[in-house]
């Protein structure tokens, strides 16, 4: 035995990793306001939800206006439309990958809504993405709806022309 | 206009001028944390009789293993409305040490107004778990002991130590649980013997269940003001005129678990024994862990000790600090008391320990 | 809004396969414990701290010296759990014990492997009881509790 380290005549030599797996369970809650809009995708349908002081409409929600700390409590239901606001093309093949790749990832604006989220486009080649296009929303058959946006299938351009940028300048 | 009382510490003046809280429940299962924390928020503003706008900075307590998503604090800030943007911190502890961060920031005297709050819930996950990995990671971690057997580990050393015994501990789940009755936001208010606490079986031997702390969802406010403003928005602030914080070493078998070393310091750096203590609002999940900490604080025995039930009686992890905080300071803002001690503790089996003496004009 | 509205809730795991590395104090720990051995390290004014760690817990200086301890020690405290969780690291009732080995001036947690609650007391004597040479590997489990020294 030395001074500073303890010596082993085990051929496998000193240890110097320790595997510390862990492993925690929880059951997440999307309280009230998350589930009116998850409630939304089970019907095929996006709701928002508006801001009483500002009259912002936000899908999804959390639960409150982010600006004003308030707790949104009307209940908004959207159109199938909207707007790219921005995008990329993901070219970069990752474990679990469903989609075949090049594919585009795009923030979508609904009309109507004040906060975009993001949406897989499909039916539109990657040359042609492009921001301010004009998509819709494509569910999966009515059996396959679920509370999740695992309900919208993808969004495919409608081929009006592109919103004027003044629209959705705000939301990049 | 009223005469601040002098601050041992020789610091800017600062007071709690609200407080809020929620109910503390079993399992908040209708709102995520940002609807668990908002009407609180609102509350304590109210009371404050001031809006978002006129706050100088918000610090909060909680930790993301609770709900198992990182940077949970940062969502949770949508409970306020940091826009236009805010000055902001975080502490991954108690939210008592998120009023310590907020004290120290109003001593740089460019702002009078700090928000404070903590929340947790622990109806999420399991936190026998969550708590076994703050433990030491390479020897103690992997063992999983869980927070009642390290409480009761504890507690068998002040048994052996003679400083209590285990009817001493159900005389305090008794008291703690009777005192709630008259705390409309405490979750286990009930009037039970000795007697018949003494006849549960035990949890973890020498611990029983009413050794032991419910498990909670809840969050809790404090509005902080330092200077004569304070008194512009209330009648009768409660003035931090101590606040210090002490930790021990992480190892627990290098420790003597009967005698809270880190709390006796705060206590004296916050200046407790150097006036009289009407009350004393004391952070003791375990029943068993009350009698280290009312010695370690050096209370005479008139203090009136966890008038709101306590840890015992309401557990909400990461507020459960801050509300020991603004129980005491309620006192004094209702004119219940002129001088007030608050204990927060963090970590396992006591190892951090924050103390504050709040005084009345 | 008349539709009351229904709460969605979602089971959530998190997983993560951590390895940490040892450094060389916690890494020579762990090797004694892979050969049945218990060791410990000087700190400040020669005490010796077990499970070893880089610094003094104290006085914070840095430790230095590596010493032999155990395997029989003194229990300090103890806990019975008649009831263990499945993340304990015995499936039978046990007891948590803090134990002093002869030769430490900390003491340092694990099982206890005692049978029932009356075969434990402050101040008893225990000692080591090892998994098979050939099963360990390297963590804290190849010390596989505590059990009393009588039994031994």
């Amino acid at each position: 035995m030395s001074d500073q380290t303890y010596v082993t005549k085990d051929p496998r030599g000193p240890v110097t990793q320790l595997a510390t797996p862990m492993r925690l369970d929880y059951l997440f809650t999307a309280g009230l306001s998350l589930s009116r809009n998850l409630r939304g995708y089970q019907r095929a349908e996006f709701v928002g939800q508006k801001c009483p002081v500002c009259g912002k409409v936000y899908v999804p929600s959390r639960g409150s206006c982010p600006v004003d700390g308030v707790a949104l409590t009307e209940e908004v239901p959207l159109k199938n439309t909207g707007t790219v606001t921005t995008y990329c093309v993901v070219n970069v093949p990752f474990a679990g990958q469903s989609i075949k790749i090049p594919y585009i990832c795009a923030q979508i604006l609904l009309d109507g809504a004040n906060l975009s989220f993001m949406g897989l486009i499909q039916e539109c080649d990657v040359e042609d993405i492009h921001m301010g296009m004009r998509v819709e929303a494509l569910w999966v058959d009515e059996a396959d709806l679920v509370p999740s946006l695992a309900s919208v299938k993808y969004f495919r351009p409608t081929g009006e022309p592109d919103a004027d940028y003044e629209t959705y300048r705000e939301y990049l | 206009m009223s005469q601040i009382p002098a601050a041992k510490q020789g610091h800017r003046p600062v007071a709690v001028v609200a407080f809020a809280q929620s109910h503390v429940v079993r399992a908040e299962t209708n709102s995520n944390e940002v609807e668990m924390l908002m009407p609180v928020v609102h509350e304590v503003f109210a009371k404050a009789g001031i809006t978002k706008d006129d706050v100088g900075f918000i610090c909060s307590g909680s930790t993301d293993y609770l709900i198992g998503g990182p940077f949970s604090f940062v969502t949770a800030l949508d409970a306020i409305g940091v826009w236009p943007p805010k000055s902001e911190s975080h502490v991954e502890m108690d939210g008592a040490w998120a009023l310590y961060e907020a004290f120290v920031r109003l001593q740089e005297g460019d702002i009078d107004i700090a928000l404070v709050y903590g929340f947790g819930k622990s109806s999420l996950g399991d936190l026998d778990k969550i708590f076994a990995l703050q433990l030491d990671p390479y020897t103690m971690a992997p063992l999983n002991p869980d927070l009642v057997s390290l409480a009761a580990l504890q507690a068998r050393v002040v048994i052996d130590q003679g400083i209590a015994t285990e009817e001493d501990f159900a005389a305090v789940a008794a008291r703690s649980r009777r005192s709630a009755l008259s705390n409309e936001f405490a979750q286990v208010r009930r009037d039970d013997s000795v007697e018949d606490l003494m006849a549960e079986p035990y949890a973890v031997s020498p611990l029983r269940r009413h050794c032991l702390p419910p498990i909670s969802d809840g969050a809790s406010a404090i509005v902080l003001v330092a200077g004569d403003r304070a008194f512009d928005l209330v009648e009768r602030p409660a003035w931090i005129t101590g606040i210090d914080h002490r930790i021990e070493t992480h190892a627990i078998g290098a420790r003597n678990l009967a005698v809270s070393t880190s709390t006796a310091k705060a206590a004296e750096m916050a200046g407790v024994g150097e006036g009289p203590v009407d009350l004393a609002e004391v952070h003791a999940p375990f029943a068993s862990q009350e009698a280290i900490l009312t010695t370690a604080l050096g209370l005479p025995s008139s203090t009136v000790i966890n008038p709101s039930g306590g840890a015992l009686a309401a557990n909400a992890l990461m507020s459960g600090g801050l509300t020991r905080i603004g129980e005491a300071a309620q006192a004094i803002l209702d004119g219940r008391a002129k001088r007030v001690v608050a204990h927060a503790t963090s970590g396992p089996v006591l190892q951090q320990n924050l103390v504050c003496v709040l005084e009345g004009a | 809004m008349a539709e009351p509205t229904q709460v969605f809730t979602s089971p959530h795991v998190l997983e993560y396969p951590y390895s940490r590395s040892t450094g060389p104090v916690i890494g020579s720990f762990l090797t004694a414990l892979r050969d049945g051995v218990l060791i410990g390290i000087r700190g400040t004014g020669g005490i010796v701290i077990v499970p070893p760690t880089e610094y003094d817990p104290y006085t914070s200086e840095e430790t230095s010296g590596i010493v032999e301890v155990g395997p029989g020690g003194v229990v300090t405290s103890w806990a019975w759990v008649a009831d263990p969780l499945p993340q304990h690291p015995l499936q039978h009732p046990f007891a948590w014990a803090l134990v002093q080995l002869d030769g430490a001036d900390t003491a340092m947690l694990h099982a206890l492997d005692a049978g029932s609650p009356e075969a434990v007391s402050t101040g008893m004597r225990v000692t080591a009881s090892w998994k098979p040479a050939e099963e360990r590997v390297g963590n804290i489990f190849d010390l596989r509790a505590f059990v009393p020294e009588e039994a031994k």
